[in-house]
């Protein structure tokens, strides 16, 4: 039986594009497989056979160290043949992304990346993702014979184990190591942020005048408990880092309450908290874009309405 | 997508054996190793992409008519990288390569590229690109790479600006048979190859490849410049070159869509817009009540 192949070097995202895959399998009439590599394969296995994989393949190669995109590609390629998939699902990190545009070149098939809504329509697998600088979503389907999607983290939740785990099997893969080498490899300097994974977020953008302002940011995540985002305005300052950016060129987020401060809402920002549950935004400007895209707005000098709120917060 | 494989110099390793041939033509040579030269030579592919700001959505479709065309911007950042790369190196080429479906749109972006520093132009222009898949665009680079006499350095953006698919640098990767790092921030070139360091979605690294090599940029790479009027002027004069698909071997067929698009509108939000009136404290008070009553707030 031809299979839906699943891969992702986090746990989480494998986990979560196995067990919806389970379910496009089935409208499909499709098996699924699911890969996982490195020392920690073993352990992740049985997870990933038990929310629906028929298959998982395992492999601690050496070749796979540092997880070269040229090799982890060849590896995939390899248990794409082994697994006759049809379909490959590949987690759209920045790892998952480069890794899913080389192999789809390798097996000739068509690729779409940063897929943020999936689903199987006459037959079909349909993938939605962001077009023109997010000002659009293009629904797109795949028409080559093997099909390769880079699906975005959190697309899909995480449902219950399975009864009837499948099989765990290693991969008989012929490697060679990458060219690539890591001279050195260290955690992000400073606390670093999953924010595609965060419940609450204060967003911060250019209506901040000066970077010690930011304090009566935090101080409003703090009473909220939420994490801190910001536009990538202010990445560009260096007022935060990198990977506290949201839109475009950040993180996609689907908090449960997404709080805008001082953001006008440009599109390429917006993309970033669309599927945020709950939206408030504060601006200044009455005329804000940002307004259109909330559930609460607040016209007012973030200077005033910040303290104000954090007060309420806290009584 | 079928290619007659041709004859390839130098060693092949293990592996991209298949991809290489892919691409190899006879005669063609195999990127640095046929130059035989000791400068550096730096492809950077750029991408002319509708201006963004520009796009109206009418209907909930995009309006791109009369949308003016520029630059990729990470584009540019992979040019400014060159450039860095090629004066630290004291001497060596950077030739700016675009894949269109016509030569009109990127005649004027590319001399801005040409006008920043890039010494010479190559073009793919064919109308068969008109509607070209990522795979299809690294057809024609790895193609036209091979064709212009090779590169140690294949330098990309990220992703485009409009589409920030992602996909290119990776594919052409693929094709050439060469190691790939992505995300750089900073790019040295000397000893063992390129080196790079990126952040990368939990660590920082630095990575190290021979040469050739495919490296793609994230825009804390550099900042752009600006060219002067007086570069501007001499652009004009910087040698363009322009292949067809045919000049490259490839017929339309080798870059035929793989894929669909079913729409491409802009989203519908289904959000409350509830304003909250009042002064500061009025506002502060009415939200956090909302937020109480939306069950966000557990109080």
């Amino acid at each position: 039986m031809a299979d839906i192949l699943v891969y992702s070097e986090k746990r989480d995202t494998a986990l979560e594009l196995t067990y919806q895959a389970k379910e496009f399998a089935g409208a499909l009439g499709l098996g699924v497989s699911a890969v996982a590599f490195g020392p920690t394969s073993g352990e992740v296995a049985p997870e990933l056979a038990a929310l629906g994989a028929d298959t998982v393949y395992v492999s601690d190669d050496p070749a796979l160290e540092g997880l070269q995109t040229d090799v982890v590609a060849e590896a995939l390629a390899q248990v794409a043949g082994a697994a006759k998939a049809t379909c490959v699902l590949v987690g759209s990190t920045r790892r998952g992304k480069e890794l899913a545009s080389r192999l789809a070149q390798k097996l000739g098939a068509g690729c779409v990346t940063d897929v943020s809504s999936m689903a199987v329509e006459d037959g079909v697998l349909v993938a939605g993702r962001y077009a023109f600088g997010g000002n659009t979503v293009a629904r797109e389907n795949v028409t080559t014979a093997v099909k390769v999607f880079a699906v975005m983290p959190k697309a899909f939740e995480i449902g219950a184990p399975l009864a009837g785990a499948g099989t765990v099997v290693t991969a008989a893969l012929t490697l060679t190591p990458s060219a690539v080498k890591v001279v050195d490899r260290r955690p992000k300097e400073g606390e670093s942020v999953d924010l595609s994974a965060a419940a609450r977020i204060v967003g911060m953008g250019r209506g901040f005048g000066k970077r010690e302002d930011l304090a009566l940011g935090e101080q409003l995540a703090a009473a909220l408990r939420a994490e801190i985002g910001a536009t990538k305005g202010l990445s560009d300052f260096q007022w935060v880092s990198e990977d506290r950016i949201i839109g475009l060129s950040g993180a996609k987020t689907s908090p449960e309450l997404y709080v805008s401060v001082g953001i006008s809402g440009q599109i390429q920002h917006t993309v970033g908290i669309s599927s945020a549950k709950l939206i408030v935004a504060i601006n200044k400007d009455k005329d804000a874009a940002i307004f259109q895209l909330a559930d609460y707005g607040i016209v007012g000098d973030l200077y005033e309405v910040l303290p104000a709120l954090i007060e309420k917060l806290k009584a | 997508m079928a290619l007659s494989p041709g004859r390839i110099r130098g060693p092949v390793p293990d592996g991209v054996r298949r991809a290489r041939a892919y691409v190899a033509q006879a005669d063609a040579g195999y990127l640095n190793d046929a130059r035989g030269d000791a400068s550096v030579k730096i492809v950077v592919c750029v991408k002319t992409n509708p201006d963004l700001q520009m796009v109206r959505i009418k209907n909930r479709e995009p309006v791109l008519e009369a949308v003016p065309y520029k630059v990729g911007d990470l584009d540019k950042n992979a040019i400014e990288a060159a450039i860095q790369l090629r004066d630290a190196a004291g001497e060596g080429t950077i030739v700016a390569l675009s894949v269109a479906e016509g030569n009109r749109k990127i005649k004027e972006t590319l001399k801005e590229v040409l006008a920043m520093g890039a010494d010479e132009a190559v073009v793919v222009a064919d109308p068969a690109l008109v509607s070209a898949d990522p795979g299809a665009v690294a057809l024609a680079i790895a193609k036209a790479v091979l064709q212009s006499g090779g590169c140690d350095l294949l330098l990309f953006g990220e992703g485009s600006t409009d589409n920030y698919s992602g996909q290119v640098g990776s594919r052409t990767a693929e094709l050439l048979g060469l190691p790939q790092i992505g995300y750089a921030r900073t790019i040295t070139i000397g000893g063992a190859g390129v080196q790079v360091e990126r952040g990368m979605d939990d660590v920082t690294e630095t990575l190290e490849a021979p040469l050739p090599a495919a490296v793609t940029v994230v825009s804390e790479i550099n900042e752009p410049r600006i060219p002067s009027l007086m570069n501007i002027m001499k652009a004009g004069k910087k040698p363009v070159t322009e292949y067809t698909l045919a000049d490259l071997g490839l017929d339309p067929a080798a870059v035929a869509p793989q894929r669909d698009i079913l729409s491409n509108l802009a989203e519908e939000q289904d959000r409350k817009r509830i304003m909250l009136q009042g002064k500061a404290a009025e506002q502060a008070e009415a939200l956090a009540n909302a937020l109480i009553k939306e069950g966000v707030l557990e109080r």
